[in-house]
């Protein structure tokens, strides 16, 4: 009986061991430019911010709603003016300091010197008062703004909090133990992270994190084939699909993520275009006539194989809270989008559009060279508008020319993108909405808004910016959502799954449509022998 | 060696014939999308399968085969008259103009022909159609290939000047433009002729480049360099995919079997 006993402990012991240990291996595809977390503004340089740094609270990459971290509790008062954070005790950095409130106000005051040009710092920026930080107690800590500061809480999850004794020390499950540039980081386990597992043992379990610097996207397909990685944070659906075939599972479809596909008409006013060109931008009907006569399902079916969906607009479903649900793509139907367009004066001869003008309608779409998927789009697209008698020519140009054809000449017709939300709240895309701002494609930096929607979302953007109350500012962001789908100043086509893959030894893994994807909660993941099953 | 030589001419112009005989076949769309049937195996249907948005890809390349072949030929003869006229007068007329004219080949010769012609295609405007964007491009191969025949032929010329013949028609008081165009243009022929039959394979080869890049003619056109696009994720490729390629291999080595090496002809 006692011998029994003793073997059960031991394999219980064994089994909890093995929980612990191992090095998670995947690729960044190029070399980190920056190691200072207040600096980073490429998605290298985040991935190492994510995995060594510690922050205030944490949107969970799932549910969508804030978890505490190095803060067990906040609040927010004087209308959005002042948040104030509770922190954890017994937290220590890697180095065993301390953790207490003069760091957070150390980070937040480095964080907002002008001399740093924090990309970071922009967001907290609601007036020109610098922001006043207080630390009443080694555990509190309260942070004023000159103005509200709309959804202010969410800022924080990207603002790694710093040491004000070591610049080295972190609070993050990992810490930079060695970097060869042009082949590797590696990340070692910080032995006084605070987080523990339900068992109370410290986190993470993994022991290693070695990120290899690989830029070729085929040849860190070969290594997770060869197992010499264990994920690929963001696959192709071609390759996705491949990989699901050859083993199921090896990878995960996360469902709808942030990353979206559009075109968009040149309406810009100081466009070298035709005036009949720009009337036909200009027109409602017209955009809407072109949005129906795309098939959007075929180009979800077909050129992302079924691992994208129908857009209806600038939100995706990804986003649970902001996404105004009561928005449908707009569907496929060629009879409606004749019809609008004869409303607008178009009549069609001998298989060809033309205005009541009579200039034939043809213009071309521009999009950048080498990506496979935009391209075939197009060439979808232009058969789609081949049925309605509109001739489209595809100009596929490197990508400095098409960034400076948009935001400098203006010289195109219209265009074919992507758009990757890397932020969950509306006022995030205020530089896209606004009239004035500089990345309103369709009409970038009006001296007035052009239209009186445009005026409007100028209006409701505003509104909600300075609005604190979630469930106004969401009412006001589903208007401006709605006026979108209205106008169709952009024509969303597809919004695109989160595709990952994922190897079976890789354990607790929670697939997000949020980045960092796959490893969201690195400090839960493990590895392990044995496979984890269908994902 | 001739064996081979007839048996390239041979399958060179099967090609040809069959691929303009496609362009009758009633029905037979290069760029209808089936959209119901992508990626398709080779079947009864599609001999060839379908690609990615169900276009059919023997028609795909028939037409690819077609325009490639003849205007690269095309090109070819532009960049062999440039050729004939720019290293003629240079071999003929010598002095300061055939030294520029040596200055101006070894320059282009030097310079990264490739990066040219996508410099070159970004300048043309966006709402060219397909037809244009073809043309232009074998245009530009045509602009930037003169240089390396244009070198022989200069050097072709410089021979024939002191030859006898040369000199017996410049004692009886012909003049220059009547020896150049009587005399020693007949006797460049076969000169010229191997310089067309090497250019051709060269501007295949660089339209594929460039198709690859996708720098070549627009959707929905194809040419070889544009299916050639299907191999760029060599991990993803079906085997008929590889049909392109060796359309090219079998029409660059036909040419070059084709290719009259005959210096003892000149």
């Amino acid at each position: 009986m006692i011998r029994r006993a003793l073997v059960l402990t031991l394999l219980f012991t064994a089994s909890a061991l093995a929980q612990f240990g191992g090095e998670l291996r995947f690729c960044l595809r190029a070399d980190p430019k920056t190691f200072d977390p207040l600096m980073v503004d490429d998605d290298n340089s985040e991935a190492v911010r994510y995995l060594t740094n510690g922050v205030l609270l944490r949107v969970n990459r799932v549910t969508q709603e804030f978890t505490p971290e190095l803060a067990t509790s906040w609040k927010v008062d004087q209308q959005g003016r002042r948040i104030t954070f509770q922190l954890r005790h017994d937290v220590t950095f890697s180095d065993g300091t301390p953790f207490s409130s003069a760091d957070v106000a150390y980070t937040f005051t480095r964080l907002m010197d002008p001399k740093l040009h924090s990309p970071e710092a922009d967001p907290f920026r609601s007036s020109s008062d610098v922001p006043q930080v207080t630390t009443p107690a080694p555990d509190k800590v309260s942070i004023t703004f000159g103005a509200p500061v709309s959804g202010v809480e969410r800022l924080f999850d990207g603002v790694a909090i710093l040491s004000a004794r070591s610049p080295k020390a972190v609070l993050g499950p990992f810490l930079v133990a060695d970097y060869k540039p042009g082949v590797e980081v590696l990340l070692a386990r910080n032995p006084r992270y605070w987080k523990t597992d339900a068992a109370g043992r410290r986190l993470p379990y993994l022991d290693k994190i070695h990120l290899q610097i690989q830029g070729n996207r085929d040849i860190e397909l070969v290594k997770f084939r060869r197992g010499e990685i264990d994920l690929i944070n963001s696959l192709d659906a071609e390759v996705f699909d491949q990989l699901a075939h050859q083993a199921p599972t090896s990878v995960a479809d996360a469902g709808p993520s942030l990353e979206s596909e559009m075109m968009w008409f040149n309406q810009a006013a100081k466009a070298p275009l035709a005036e009949y060109k720009k009337a036909w931008f200009a027109s409602q009907q017209f955009r809407r006539a072109i949005s129906e006569a795309i098939h959007r399902e075929d180009i979800a079916r077909i050129v992302y194989k079924g691992h994208a969906r129908p857009s209806a607009g600038p939100i995706s479903s990804a986003n649970k809270f902001w996404v105004n649900t009561s928005l449908e793509p707009h569907p496929y139907n060629v009879a409606s989008a004749t019809h609008r367009l004869e409303q607008e004066g178009f009549v069609r001869r001998h298989g060809v559009l033309y205005d009541r003008e009579g200039h034939a309608v043809e213009f071309s779409l521009v999009t950048n060279a080498g990506n496979r998927s935009r391209e075939q789009m197009a060439a979808m697209i232009q058969q789609d508008l081949a049925a309605i008698g509109i001739r489209m020519t595809i100009a596929t140009l490197d990508f400095p020319s098409l960034i400076e054809r948009m935001t400098q000449t203006y010289q195109y017709d219209a265009c074919l993108l992507g758009l990757t939300n890397v932020d969950l709240d509306p006022s995030a895309q205020m530089n896209v909405w606004l009239s004035s701002a500089s990345n309103h494609q369709w009409n970038p930096s009006e001296p007035a808004p052009a239209t009186a929607w445009e005026g409007e979302i100028d209006r409701l953007m505003r509104a909600q910016a300075s609005e604190t109350s979630a469930a106004k500012r969401k009412q006001l962001f589903d208007r401006v959502q709605q006026i979108v789908w209205d106008e169709e100043p952009f024509l969303y086509l597809v919004d695109k799954n989160s595709l990952m893959a994922l190897s079976p030894v890789l354990h607790n893994v929670a697939p997000s449509a949020i980045q960092p994807r796959a490893y969201w909660n690195i400090e839960m993941l493990r590895k392990s022998t044995e496979s984890s099953g269908v994902r | 060696m001739k064996r081979y030589r007839t048996t390239a001419w041979i399958v060179l112009a099967v090609i040809l014939v069959l691929s303009l005989a496609a362009s009758f076949v009633p029905g037979w769309s290069y760029k209808e999308q089936h959209r119901e049937f992508i990626n398709a195996s080779p079947s009864l249907h599609f001999l060839l399968g379908t690609d990615a948005l169900g276009r059919d890809r023997l028609a795909r390349l028939v037409c690819a085969t077609r325009i490639s072949l003849l205007l690269a030929a095309a090109a070819a003869m532009g960049a062999l008259i440039l050729a004939a006229i720019v290293g003629g007068m240079a071999g003929y007329l010598g002095g300061g103009f055939d030294r520029a004219t040596v200055r101006a080949i070894d320059l282009m010769l030097s310079l990264p022909w490739l990066f040219l012609l996508i410099a070159a295609r970004a300048l043309l405007p966006l709402d060219a159609s397909p037809e244009t964007s073809l043309l232009v491009t074998y245009f530009l191969l045509a602009l930037l290939g003169w240089a390396a025949p244009a070198r022989v032929v200069r050097a072709g010329v410089r021979g024939f000047r002191q030859s006898d013949f040369v000199l017996q028609a410049r004692a009886l008081g012909c003049p220059e433009t009547r020896v150049l165009v009587r005399h020693i243009l007949p006797n460049l022929r076969p000169i010229l002729l191997a310089q067309f039959w090497t250019s051709i394979p060269i501007f295949i080869l660089a339209e594929a480049n460039l198709g690859f890049l996708g720098l070549s003619a627009s959707e929905p056109f194809p040419t070889w360099g544009n299916l050639l696009r299907d191999l760029q994720s060599p991990l993803m490729v079906r085997p008929e995919a590889f049909a392109p390629v060796a359309a090219v291999v079998l029409a660059v080595l036909c040419f070059k079997f084709i290719t009259p090496w005959g210096g003892s002809q000149v």
